[in-house]
Protein backbone atom coordinates (compact mmCIF):
# COMPACT_ATOMS: atom_id res chain seq x y z
CA UNK A 1 0.00 0.00 0.00
CA UNK A 2 1.60 3.22 -1.15
CA UNK A 3 0.53 6.38 0.59
CA UNK A 4 -0.03 9.47 -1.54
CA UNK A 5 2.06 12.58 -1.02
CA UNK A 6 -0.89 14.43 0.47
CA UNK A 7 -1.45 11.73 3.07
CA UNK A 8 2.25 11.68 3.82
CA UNK A 9 2.19 15.46 4.35
CA UNK A 10 -0.80 15.35 6.66
CA UNK A 11 0.86 12.62 8.67
CA UNK A 12 4.10 14.58 9.07
CA UNK A 13 2.14 17.73 10.00
CA UNK A 14 0.32 15.80 12.68
CA UNK A 15 3.64 14.41 13.86
CA UNK A 16 5.11 17.91 14.03
CA UNK A 17 2.11 19.22 15.95
CA UNK A 18 2.41 16.33 18.37
CA UNK A 19 6.14 16.72 18.84
CA UNK A 20 5.61 19.89 20.82
CA UNK A 21 4.32 17.56 23.54
CA UNK A 22 7.89 16.37 23.85
CA UNK A 23 8.71 19.73 25.43
CA UNK A 24 5.66 19.69 27.68
CA UNK A 25 6.36 16.17 28.94
CA UNK A 26 10.00 16.83 29.70
CA UNK A 27 9.56 20.37 31.06
CA UNK A 28 9.02 19.52 34.78
CA UNK A 29 12.18 17.41 34.79
CA UNK A 30 14.23 20.10 33.10
CA UNK A 31 13.00 22.92 35.38
CA UNK A 32 13.63 20.94 38.56
CA UNK A 33 16.99 19.78 37.25
CA UNK A 34 18.03 23.37 36.55
CA UNK A 35 16.94 24.68 39.96
CA UNK A 36 17.80 21.83 42.31
CA UNK A 37 20.71 20.19 40.55
CA UNK A 38 22.51 22.32 37.99
CA UNK A 39 22.45 25.56 39.94
CA UNK A 40 23.58 23.93 43.24
CA UNK A 41 26.45 22.32 41.32
CA UNK A 42 27.50 25.66 39.82
CA UNK A 43 27.03 27.27 43.23
CA UNK A 44 29.33 24.65 44.80
CA UNK A 45 32.01 25.59 42.27
CA UNK A 46 31.52 29.30 42.97
CA UNK A 47 31.70 28.70 46.73
CA UNK A 48 34.90 26.70 46.35
CA UNK A 49 36.59 29.82 44.95
CA UNK A 50 35.12 32.01 47.70
CA UNK A 51 35.42 32.63 51.42
CA UNK A 52 32.02 31.73 52.87
CA UNK A 53 32.38 30.57 56.44
CA UNK A 54 30.88 30.94 59.89
CA UNK A 55 27.84 33.16 60.18
CA UNK A 56 28.50 35.13 57.00
CA UNK A 57 25.74 35.09 54.42
CA UNK A 58 27.70 36.54 51.52
CA UNK A 59 31.05 35.75 50.07
CA UNK A 60 33.77 37.17 47.85
CA UNK A 61 35.66 35.29 45.19
CA UNK A 62 39.19 34.83 46.50
CA UNK A 63 40.63 32.56 43.84
CA UNK A 64 42.18 29.14 44.25
CA UNK A 65 43.25 29.53 47.90
CA UNK A 66 40.89 26.73 49.03
CA UNK A 67 42.32 24.33 46.50
CA UNK A 68 45.89 25.25 47.41
CA UNK A 69 44.98 24.48 51.01
CA UNK A 70 43.28 21.23 49.98
CA UNK A 71 46.36 19.89 48.19
CA UNK A 72 48.53 20.32 51.27
CA UNK A 73 45.83 19.28 53.79
CA UNK A 74 47.00 16.03 55.35
CA UNK A 75 43.60 15.53 56.97
CA UNK A 76 41.98 15.54 53.54
CA UNK A 77 44.45 13.02 52.12
CA UNK A 78 44.11 11.03 55.33
CA UNK A 79 40.34 10.94 54.80
CA UNK A 80 40.77 9.90 51.16
CA UNK A 81 43.14 7.15 52.30
CA UNK A 82 40.66 5.97 54.96
CA UNK A 83 37.89 5.87 52.36
CA UNK A 84 39.99 3.70 50.09
CA UNK A 85 41.18 1.34 52.78
CA UNK A 86 37.62 0.78 54.03
CA UNK A 87 36.23 0.48 50.52
CA UNK A 88 38.95 -1.99 49.48
CA UNK A 89 38.49 -4.08 52.62
CA UNK A 90 34.81 -4.34 51.69
CA UNK A 91 34.93 -4.66 47.91
CA UNK A 92 37.49 -7.45 47.50
CA UNK A 93 35.66 -9.99 49.70
CA UNK A 94 32.33 -8.71 48.37
CA UNK A 95 33.16 -9.48 44.74
CA UNK A 96 35.01 -12.70 45.59
CA UNK A 97 32.26 -14.20 47.72
CA UNK A 98 29.45 -13.01 45.49
CA UNK A 99 31.19 -14.55 42.49
CA UNK A 100 31.72 -17.84 44.32
CA UNK A 101 28.07 -18.01 45.38
CA UNK A 102 26.83 -16.87 41.98
CA UNK A 103 28.76 -19.66 40.22
CA UNK A 104 27.50 -22.21 42.73
CA UNK A 105 23.87 -21.15 42.81
CA UNK A 106 23.54 -20.96 39.03
CA UNK A 107 25.17 -24.35 38.45
CA UNK A 108 22.38 -26.64 37.28
CA UNK A 109 24.41 -29.71 38.26
CA UNK A 110 23.53 -29.14 41.92
CA UNK A 111 20.08 -29.52 43.38
CA UNK A 112 20.27 -26.97 46.15
CA UNK A 113 17.32 -26.56 48.45
CA UNK A 114 16.67 -23.17 50.00
CA UNK A 115 18.60 -21.40 47.27
CA UNK A 116 16.05 -18.63 46.93
CA UNK A 117 15.62 -18.29 50.68
CA UNK A 118 19.38 -17.89 51.07
CA UNK A 119 19.51 -15.27 48.35
CA UNK A 120 16.60 -13.37 49.88
CA UNK A 121 18.17 -13.40 53.36
CA UNK A 122 21.56 -12.43 52.01
CA UNK A 123 20.11 -9.44 50.17
CA UNK A 124 17.94 -8.20 53.05
CA UNK A 125 20.54 -5.96 54.80
CA UNK A 126 20.72 -3.84 51.66
CA UNK A 127 17.26 -2.40 52.28
CA UNK A 128 17.82 -1.60 55.95
CA UNK A 129 18.27 2.01 57.08
CA UNK A 130 22.03 2.65 57.25
CA UNK A 131 21.50 4.91 60.27
CA UNK A 132 19.85 2.12 62.25
CA UNK A 133 22.46 -0.38 61.10
CA UNK A 134 25.24 1.92 62.35
CA UNK A 135 23.63 2.28 65.79
CA UNK A 136 22.95 -1.48 65.88
CA UNK A 137 26.58 -2.42 65.23
CA UNK A 138 27.71 0.30 67.62
CA UNK A 139 25.69 -1.50 70.29
CA UNK A 140 26.74 -5.01 69.22
CA UNK A 141 30.44 -4.10 69.43
CA UNK A 142 30.00 -1.99 72.56
CA UNK A 143 32.62 -2.01 75.31
CA UNK A 144 32.71 -3.70 77.79
CA UNK A 145 29.40 -5.58 77.65
CA UNK A 146 28.35 -5.68 73.99
CA UNK A 147 27.21 -9.08 72.64
CA UNK A 148 30.37 -9.50 70.55
CA UNK A 149 32.59 -9.02 73.58
CA UNK A 150 30.41 -11.36 75.62
CA UNK A 151 30.66 -13.99 72.90
CA UNK A 152 34.44 -13.68 72.60
CA UNK A 153 34.80 -13.94 76.40
CA UNK A 154 32.48 -16.96 76.55
CA UNK A 155 34.41 -18.99 74.02
CA UNK A 156 37.69 -17.84 75.51
CA UNK A 157 39.22 -16.04 72.53
CA UNK A 158 39.93 -13.01 74.69
CA UNK A 159 40.53 -12.91 78.43
CA UNK A 160 39.12 -9.42 78.92
CA UNK A 161 36.70 -7.27 76.95
CA UNK A 162 38.20 -5.58 73.90
CA UNK A 163 37.42 -1.95 73.13
CA UNK A 164 36.83 -2.22 69.38
CA UNK A 165 36.27 1.47 68.76
CA UNK A 166 39.59 2.42 70.36
CA UNK A 167 41.47 0.24 67.88
CA UNK A 168 42.11 1.62 64.40
CA UNK A 169 42.25 -1.72 62.53
CA UNK A 170 39.20 -3.07 64.39
CA UNK A 171 37.12 0.05 63.68
CA UNK A 172 38.07 0.01 60.00
CA UNK A 173 37.29 -3.68 59.69
CA UNK A 174 33.92 -3.21 61.42
CA UNK A 175 32.92 -0.40 59.02
CA UNK A 176 34.15 -2.44 56.04
CA UNK A 177 32.27 -5.46 57.34
CA UNK A 178 29.02 -3.48 57.61
CA UNK A 179 29.46 -2.21 54.04
CA UNK A 180 30.11 -5.78 52.93
CA UNK A 181 27.10 -7.01 54.91
CA UNK A 182 24.85 -4.47 53.25
CA UNK A 183 26.08 -4.83 49.65
CA UNK A 184 27.28 -8.39 49.05
CA UNK A 185 23.73 -9.65 48.48
CA UNK A 186 23.05 -7.13 45.76
CA UNK A 187 26.32 -7.96 44.02
CA UNK A 188 25.37 -11.65 44.20
CA UNK A 189 21.98 -11.04 42.60
CA UNK A 190 23.42 -8.96 39.76
CA UNK A 191 26.16 -11.53 39.06
CA UNK A 192 23.62 -14.36 39.10
CA UNK A 193 21.47 -12.50 36.59
CA UNK A 194 24.49 -11.93 34.38
CA UNK A 195 25.49 -15.60 34.53
CA UNK A 196 21.96 -16.74 33.73
CA UNK A 197 22.07 -14.49 30.66
CA UNK A 198 25.06 -16.39 29.24
CA UNK A 199 23.93 -18.72 26.48
CA UNK A 200 23.98 -22.41 27.60
CA UNK A 201 25.16 -23.45 24.15
CA UNK A 202 28.60 -21.96 24.95
CA UNK A 203 29.00 -24.41 27.83
CA UNK A 204 27.58 -27.29 25.79
CA UNK A 205 30.05 -26.85 22.98
CA UNK A 206 32.92 -26.39 25.46
CA UNK A 207 31.99 -29.64 27.19
CA UNK A 208 31.89 -31.44 23.84
CA UNK A 209 35.39 -30.09 23.19
CA UNK A 210 36.45 -31.70 26.45
CA UNK A 211 36.47 -28.74 28.84
CA UNK A 212 36.01 -29.54 32.52
CA UNK A 213 33.96 -27.52 34.96
CA UNK A 214 36.90 -25.50 36.24
CA UNK A 215 37.79 -24.49 32.69
CA UNK A 216 34.18 -23.60 31.92
CA UNK A 217 34.11 -21.26 34.91
CA UNK A 218 37.41 -19.54 34.24
CA UNK A 219 37.36 -19.50 30.43
CA UNK A 220 33.66 -18.81 29.82
CA UNK A 221 31.80 -17.51 32.86
CA UNK A 222 34.37 -15.12 34.31
CA UNK A 223 35.44 -13.51 31.01
CA UNK A 224 31.80 -13.03 29.99
CA UNK A 225 31.07 -11.42 33.36
CA UNK A 226 33.59 -8.67 32.65
CA UNK A 227 31.01 -6.00 31.71
CA UNK A 228 28.96 -6.73 34.83
CA UNK A 229 32.04 -6.76 37.07
CA UNK A 230 33.17 -3.49 35.51
CA UNK A 231 29.75 -2.02 36.26
CA UNK A 232 29.90 -3.32 39.85
CA UNK A 233 33.42 -1.99 40.34
CA UNK A 234 32.56 1.48 39.07
CA UNK A 235 29.26 1.84 40.97
CA UNK A 236 30.81 0.46 44.14
CA UNK A 237 33.76 2.83 43.85
CA UNK A 238 31.57 5.88 43.19
CA UNK A 239 29.29 4.89 46.09
CA UNK A 240 32.23 4.02 48.34
CA UNK A 241 33.81 7.42 47.79
CA UNK A 242 30.63 8.92 49.26
CA UNK A 243 30.41 6.59 52.26
CA UNK A 244 28.92 8.62 55.08
CA UNK A 245 26.20 7.25 57.37
CA UNK A 246 28.06 4.29 58.89
CA UNK A 247 31.49 5.83 59.60
CA UNK A 248 29.78 9.05 60.74
CA UNK A 249 27.47 7.46 63.30
CA UNK A 250 29.31 4.37 64.49
CA UNK A 251 31.73 6.43 66.58
CA UNK A 252 31.75 10.12 67.54
CA UNK A 253 30.80 11.82 64.23
CA UNK A 254 34.44 12.69 63.45
CA UNK A 255 35.65 9.26 62.35
CA UNK A 256 37.15 8.30 65.70
CA UNK A 257 39.43 6.61 66.69
CA UNK A 258 42.05 9.19 65.80
CA UNK A 259 40.13 10.26 62.62
CA UNK A 260 41.09 6.90 61.12
CA UNK A 261 37.62 5.94 59.89
CA UNK A 262 36.86 9.47 58.77
CA UNK A 263 35.90 9.17 55.11
CA UNK A 264 36.12 12.16 52.77
CA UNK A 265 32.34 12.67 52.99
CA UNK A 266 32.50 12.74 56.80
CA UNK A 267 35.41 15.21 56.57
CA UNK A 268 33.37 17.42 54.25
CA UNK A 269 30.51 17.33 56.75
CA UNK A 270 32.85 18.12 59.67
CA UNK A 271 34.27 21.15 57.85
CA UNK A 272 30.91 22.50 56.62
CA UNK A 273 28.54 21.88 59.49
CA UNK A 274 30.66 21.59 62.62
CA UNK A 275 33.28 23.83 64.17
CA UNK A 276 34.22 26.66 61.82
CA UNK A 277 31.44 26.09 59.28
CA UNK A 278 33.86 26.64 56.43
CA UNK A 279 31.43 26.15 53.55
CA UNK A 280 33.86 27.30 50.88
CA UNK A 281 36.52 24.85 51.95
CA UNK A 282 33.94 22.06 52.19
CA UNK A 283 32.87 22.88 48.62
CA UNK A 284 36.52 22.55 47.55
CA UNK A 285 36.63 19.17 49.33
CA UNK A 286 33.58 17.92 47.46
CA UNK A 287 35.11 18.99 44.16
CA UNK A 288 38.38 17.32 45.15
CA UNK A 289 36.43 14.13 45.87
CA UNK A 290 34.73 14.41 42.50
CA UNK A 291 38.00 14.83 40.63
CA UNK A 292 39.53 11.83 42.41
CA UNK A 293 36.45 9.75 41.55
CA UNK A 294 36.68 10.67 37.88
CA UNK A 295 40.41 9.93 37.69
CA UNK A 296 39.83 6.54 39.30
CA UNK A 297 36.92 5.71 37.01
CA UNK A 298 39.05 6.53 33.97
CA UNK A 299 41.92 4.49 35.40
CA UNK A 300 39.68 1.47 35.99
CA UNK A 301 38.27 1.84 32.50
CA UNK A 302 41.77 1.98 31.03
CA UNK A 303 43.01 -1.01 33.00
CA UNK A 304 40.02 -3.17 32.11
CA UNK A 305 40.36 -2.32 28.42
CA UNK A 306 44.09 -3.06 28.51
CA UNK A 307 43.67 -6.45 30.10
CA UNK A 308 40.79 -7.72 28.00
CA UNK A 309 41.94 -10.66 25.86
CA UNK A 310 41.77 -10.20 22.11
CA UNK A 311 39.10 -12.80 21.53
CA UNK A 312 36.89 -11.02 24.03
CA UNK A 313 37.35 -7.64 22.45
CA UNK A 314 36.57 -8.93 18.99
CA UNK A 315 33.82 -11.38 19.66
CA UNK A 316 31.64 -10.71 22.63
CA UNK A 317 31.87 -7.05 23.56
CA UNK A 318 28.71 -5.19 22.66
CA UNK B 1 30.22 -42.71 37.70
CA UNK B 2 29.95 -43.53 41.38
CA UNK B 3 33.01 -41.43 41.97
CA UNK B 4 31.34 -38.53 40.21
CA UNK B 5 28.23 -38.87 42.37
CA UNK B 6 30.33 -38.90 45.50
CA UNK B 7 32.27 -35.84 44.39
CA UNK B 8 29.07 -33.99 43.63
CA UNK B 9 27.70 -34.93 47.05
CA UNK B 10 30.72 -33.53 48.92
CA UNK B 11 30.64 -30.39 46.78
CA UNK B 12 27.01 -29.89 47.69
CA UNK B 13 27.82 -30.32 51.36
CA UNK B 14 30.48 -27.62 51.13
CA UNK B 15 28.04 -25.28 49.36
CA UNK B 16 25.36 -25.92 51.98
CA UNK B 17 27.88 -25.17 54.74
CA UNK B 18 28.74 -21.86 53.08
CA UNK B 19 25.06 -21.03 52.58
CA UNK B 20 24.28 -21.71 56.22
CA UNK B 21 27.26 -19.75 57.56
CA UNK B 22 26.62 -16.70 55.40
CA UNK B 23 22.86 -16.93 55.82
CA UNK B 24 23.50 -16.75 59.56
CA UNK B 25 25.89 -13.82 59.13
CA UNK B 26 23.08 -11.96 57.36
CA UNK B 27 20.48 -12.77 60.00
CA UNK B 28 22.26 -12.94 63.38
CA UNK B 29 22.73 -9.16 63.88
CA UNK B 30 19.01 -8.67 63.21
CA UNK B 31 18.08 -11.58 65.47
CA UNK B 32 20.23 -10.23 68.33
CA UNK B 33 18.59 -6.84 67.88
CA UNK B 34 15.07 -8.30 68.10
CA UNK B 35 15.92 -10.42 71.15
CA UNK B 36 17.72 -7.65 73.00
CA UNK B 37 14.80 -5.31 72.33
CA UNK B 38 12.73 -7.55 74.61
CA UNK B 39 15.36 -7.88 77.36
CA UNK B 40 16.14 -5.58 80.26
CA UNK B 41 19.42 -3.71 80.31
CA UNK B 42 20.55 -5.87 83.25
CA UNK B 43 19.92 -9.03 81.24
CA UNK B 44 21.75 -7.61 78.23
CA UNK B 45 24.74 -6.81 80.42
CA UNK B 46 24.72 -10.33 81.79
CA UNK B 47 25.24 -12.16 78.51
CA UNK B 48 23.94 -13.17 75.11
CA UNK B 49 20.64 -14.94 74.73
CA UNK B 50 18.99 -16.29 71.61
CA UNK B 51 15.53 -16.26 73.13
CA UNK B 52 13.24 -13.32 73.88
CA UNK B 53 12.43 -12.01 77.33
CA UNK B 54 9.49 -10.00 78.65
CA UNK B 55 10.81 -6.45 78.99
CA UNK B 56 9.64 -5.06 75.65
CA UNK B 57 7.02 -2.85 77.31
CA UNK B 58 9.48 -1.58 79.92
CA UNK B 59 11.97 -0.77 77.16
CA UNK B 60 9.19 0.96 75.23
CA UNK B 61 8.52 3.24 78.23
CA UNK B 62 12.22 4.05 78.58
CA UNK B 63 12.47 4.75 74.85
CA UNK B 64 9.43 6.96 74.47
CA UNK B 65 9.86 8.63 77.86
CA UNK B 66 12.97 10.51 76.72
CA UNK B 67 11.82 12.54 73.75
CA UNK B 68 11.80 9.72 71.19
CA UNK B 69 8.71 10.86 69.27
CA UNK B 70 8.29 7.66 67.36
CA UNK B 71 4.79 8.17 65.94
CA UNK B 72 5.71 11.64 64.73
CA UNK B 73 8.94 10.38 63.15
CA UNK B 74 6.99 7.67 61.35
CA UNK B 75 4.46 10.15 60.08
CA UNK B 76 7.16 12.55 58.87
CA UNK B 77 9.17 9.85 57.12
CA UNK B 78 6.01 8.44 55.57
CA UNK B 79 4.88 11.84 54.29
CA UNK B 80 8.22 12.61 52.67
CA UNK B 81 8.71 9.12 51.22
CA UNK B 82 5.21 8.98 49.75
CA UNK B 83 5.59 12.27 47.92
CA UNK B 84 9.08 11.35 46.74
CA UNK B 85 7.79 8.03 45.41
CA UNK B 86 4.85 9.60 43.64
CA UNK B 87 6.89 12.44 42.12
CA UNK B 88 9.88 10.43 41.01
CA UNK B 89 7.83 7.63 39.46
CA UNK B 90 5.27 9.82 37.72
CA UNK B 91 7.57 12.50 36.37
CA UNK B 92 10.30 10.06 35.38
CA UNK B 93 7.78 8.08 33.33
CA UNK B 94 6.58 11.34 31.82
CA UNK B 95 10.10 12.30 30.68
CA UNK B 96 10.91 8.79 29.49
CA UNK B 97 7.66 8.74 27.49
CA UNK B 98 8.35 12.19 26.05
CA UNK B 99 11.77 11.06 24.84
CA UNK B 100 10.45 7.70 23.67
CA UNK B 101 7.54 8.96 21.58
CA UNK B 102 8.20 12.49 20.36
CA UNK B 103 10.95 13.66 18.04
CA UNK B 104 11.63 17.16 19.29
CA UNK B 105 14.72 19.34 19.03
CA UNK B 106 17.11 18.77 21.93
CA UNK B 107 15.81 15.28 22.54
CA UNK B 108 19.24 13.68 22.12
CA UNK B 109 20.89 16.38 24.26
CA UNK B 110 18.38 15.76 27.04
CA UNK B 111 18.96 12.02 26.87
CA UNK B 112 22.74 12.45 27.05
CA UNK B 113 22.27 14.80 29.99
CA UNK B 114 20.21 12.20 31.84
CA UNK B 115 22.85 9.52 31.22
CA UNK B 116 25.51 11.88 32.54
CA UNK B 117 23.46 12.81 35.60
CA UNK B 118 23.26 9.18 36.69
CA UNK B 119 27.02 9.06 37.07
CA UNK B 120 27.38 12.35 38.97
CA UNK B 121 27.84 11.70 42.69
CA UNK B 122 25.26 13.51 44.84
CA UNK B 123 27.96 14.88 47.14
CA UNK B 124 29.24 17.16 44.37
CA UNK B 125 26.29 19.56 44.58
CA UNK B 126 25.56 19.05 48.29
CA UNK B 127 27.23 22.16 49.79
CA UNK B 128 25.83 24.40 47.05
CA UNK B 129 22.41 22.80 47.50
CA UNK B 130 22.33 23.46 51.26
CA UNK B 131 23.58 27.04 50.85
CA UNK B 132 21.05 27.71 48.11
CA UNK B 133 18.22 26.31 50.26
CA UNK B 134 19.36 28.50 53.11
CA UNK B 135 19.28 31.57 50.83
CA UNK B 136 15.82 30.59 49.56
CA UNK B 137 14.57 30.25 53.16
CA UNK B 138 13.76 26.61 52.64
CA UNK B 139 15.73 25.29 55.61
CA UNK B 140 13.60 23.24 57.99
CA UNK B 141 11.13 22.61 55.18
CA UNK B 142 10.25 19.38 53.37
CA UNK B 143 10.35 21.04 49.95
CA UNK B 144 14.10 20.44 49.39
CA UNK B 145 13.59 16.81 50.39
CA UNK B 146 10.61 16.17 48.11
CA UNK B 147 10.66 18.41 45.05
CA UNK B 148 14.12 17.44 43.65
CA UNK B 149 12.80 13.88 43.19
CA UNK B 150 10.90 15.16 40.13
CA UNK B 151 14.27 14.98 38.36
CA UNK B 152 15.37 11.39 39.11
CA UNK B 153 17.70 10.45 36.27
CA UNK B 154 18.16 6.79 37.19
CA UNK B 155 14.41 6.20 37.25
CA UNK B 156 14.08 7.83 33.83
CA UNK B 157 16.70 5.48 32.40
CA UNK B 158 14.92 2.47 33.86
CA UNK B 159 11.50 3.54 32.57
CA UNK B 160 12.91 4.32 29.12
CA UNK B 161 14.50 0.86 28.89
CA UNK B 162 11.23 -0.72 29.92
CA UNK B 163 9.29 1.30 27.34
CA UNK B 164 11.75 0.26 24.64
CA UNK B 165 10.83 -3.35 25.32
CA UNK B 166 7.06 -3.17 25.90
CA UNK B 167 5.52 -0.08 24.28
CA UNK B 168 4.32 -0.36 20.71
CA UNK B 169 3.56 2.67 18.58
CA UNK B 170 0.46 0.91 17.25
CA UNK B 171 -1.07 1.20 20.72
CA UNK B 172 -0.46 4.95 20.78
CA UNK B 173 -1.65 5.39 17.18
CA UNK B 174 -4.84 3.49 17.90
CA UNK B 175 -5.57 5.66 20.92
CA UNK B 176 -4.97 8.80 18.86
CA UNK B 177 -7.37 7.64 16.17
CA UNK B 178 -9.94 7.12 18.93
CA UNK B 179 -9.49 10.81 19.66
CA UNK B 180 -7.68 10.62 22.96
CA UNK B 181 -5.49 13.59 23.95
CA UNK B 182 -1.78 13.10 24.52
CA UNK B 183 -2.02 13.42 28.31
CA UNK B 184 -5.09 11.22 28.29
CA UNK B 185 -3.16 8.54 26.41
CA UNK B 186 -0.26 8.75 28.85
CA UNK B 187 -2.35 8.66 32.02
CA UNK B 188 -5.05 6.28 30.86
CA UNK B 189 -3.30 3.85 28.55
CA UNK B 190 0.47 4.03 28.95
CA UNK B 191 0.78 4.11 32.74
CA UNK B 192 -1.26 0.91 33.24
CA UNK B 193 0.96 -0.87 30.72
CA UNK B 194 4.03 0.22 32.68
CA UNK B 195 2.70 -1.05 36.01
CA UNK B 196 5.37 -3.73 36.73
CA UNK B 197 8.21 -1.27 36.15
CA UNK B 198 6.39 1.48 38.08
CA UNK B 199 5.96 -0.83 41.05
CA UNK B 200 9.64 -1.79 41.32
CA UNK B 201 10.79 1.78 40.86
CA UNK B 202 8.27 2.92 43.46
CA UNK B 203 9.67 0.42 45.96
CA UNK B 204 13.25 1.55 45.44
CA UNK B 205 12.32 5.24 45.51
CA UNK B 206 10.38 4.74 48.73
CA UNK B 207 13.12 2.76 50.46
CA UNK B 208 15.77 5.23 49.31
CA UNK B 209 13.85 8.18 50.70
CA UNK B 210 12.90 6.32 53.89
CA UNK B 211 16.58 5.52 54.57
CA UNK B 212 17.93 8.94 53.60
CA UNK B 213 19.86 10.49 56.46
CA UNK B 214 22.39 13.15 55.47
CA UNK B 215 20.13 15.64 53.68
CA UNK B 216 17.33 15.80 56.29
CA UNK B 217 19.95 15.78 59.05
CA UNK B 218 21.52 18.92 57.63
CA UNK B 219 18.33 20.69 56.56
CA UNK B 220 15.83 20.03 59.35
CA UNK B 221 16.32 21.69 62.71
CA UNK B 222 13.04 21.48 64.64
CA UNK B 223 12.48 18.14 66.40
CA UNK B 224 8.83 18.21 65.28
CA UNK B 225 10.02 17.63 61.71
CA UNK B 226 12.59 14.91 62.43
CA UNK B 227 12.48 11.85 60.20
CA UNK B 228 12.86 8.33 61.57
CA UNK B 229 16.60 7.94 60.83
CA UNK B 230 17.19 11.26 62.59
CA UNK B 231 15.39 9.94 65.67
CA UNK B 232 17.37 6.69 65.60
CA UNK B 233 20.56 8.73 65.40
CA UNK B 234 19.58 10.35 68.75
CA UNK B 235 19.93 6.91 70.38
CA UNK B 236 23.70 7.28 70.34
CA UNK B 237 23.45 10.35 72.56
CA UNK B 238 23.96 10.69 76.31
CA UNK B 239 20.33 10.33 77.35
CA UNK B 240 20.30 6.64 76.43
CA UNK B 241 23.91 5.90 77.33
CA UNK B 242 23.29 2.87 79.55
CA UNK B 243 19.77 1.93 78.47
CA UNK B 244 20.69 -0.80 76.02
CA UNK B 245 17.22 -2.37 76.07
CA UNK B 246 15.68 0.91 74.97
CA UNK B 247 18.34 1.46 72.31
CA UNK B 248 17.81 -1.97 70.77
CA UNK B 249 14.06 -1.45 70.79
CA UNK B 250 14.47 1.93 69.11
CA UNK B 251 16.61 0.39 66.35
CA UNK B 252 14.17 -2.50 66.05
CA UNK B 253 11.06 -0.38 65.58
CA UNK B 254 12.81 1.50 62.79
CA UNK B 255 13.79 -1.70 60.96
CA UNK B 256 10.79 -3.99 61.57
CA UNK B 257 8.49 -2.27 59.02
CA UNK B 258 11.15 -2.71 56.31
CA UNK B 259 11.71 -6.35 57.28
CA UNK B 260 7.97 -7.15 57.23
CA UNK B 261 7.56 -5.36 53.91
CA UNK B 262 10.52 -7.29 52.51
CA UNK B 263 9.17 -10.61 53.81
CA UNK B 264 6.12 -10.20 51.58
CA UNK B 265 7.76 -8.52 48.60
CA UNK B 266 11.22 -10.10 48.44
CA UNK B 267 10.60 -12.08 45.24
CA UNK B 268 9.27 -8.98 43.56
CA UNK B 269 12.08 -6.75 44.81
CA UNK B 270 14.84 -9.16 43.75
CA UNK B 271 13.43 -9.58 40.26
CA UNK B 272 12.99 -5.80 40.03
CA UNK B 273 16.65 -5.38 40.90
CA UNK B 274 17.77 -7.24 37.79
CA UNK B 275 15.00 -6.01 35.49
CA UNK B 276 16.97 -3.01 34.29
CA UNK B 277 20.51 -4.13 34.87
CA UNK B 278 20.82 -7.29 32.83
CA UNK B 279 21.28 -5.21 29.72
CA UNK B 280 24.46 -3.66 31.11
Amino acid sequence: MVKSDAQQKIKSDVQKRLNKYGYIFTLPFVIIFLIFNLWPTIYTFLLSFGDLRGLKTDFNIIGVANFAKLISDRYFWGAVGNTFIIWGLNFAPQLGLALLFAVWLTNTKYTLRGKNLFRALFYMPNLLTATSVAILFRSLFAYPVGPVNQFLLNIGIVSEAFNFFRSVPASRIIVAFIQWWMWCGQTLILLMAAITAISPSLYESAVIDGANEWQCTWKITVPLLRPMMFYLLITSMVGGMQMFDIPFLITGMHGEPDFKIRTSAVYMYNIAFQGRNDYSYAAAISIGMFIITIILALLINYMIKERAPKSYRKGVAK
Amino acid sequence: MKNYQQQKFTQQLVIYAFMIVFGLVAVVPIWLMLINATRSTAQINEGISLFPSVYAMANWKILTGRGFKLALGFKNSLTISMFVTLFSVYFSSLVAYGIHVYRFKGRQILWNLIMMLIMLPASLSFIGFVQFMSKAHLMNSYIPLIVPSIASAATVLFMKQYMDSVLSFELIEAARIDGAGEFGIFNGIILPVLKPALATQAIFAFVGSWNNFMTPFVLLSSTEKYTLPMLVQMLRGDIYRTEYGGIYLGIAVSLIPIIIFYAFMSRYIISGLTMGSVKE
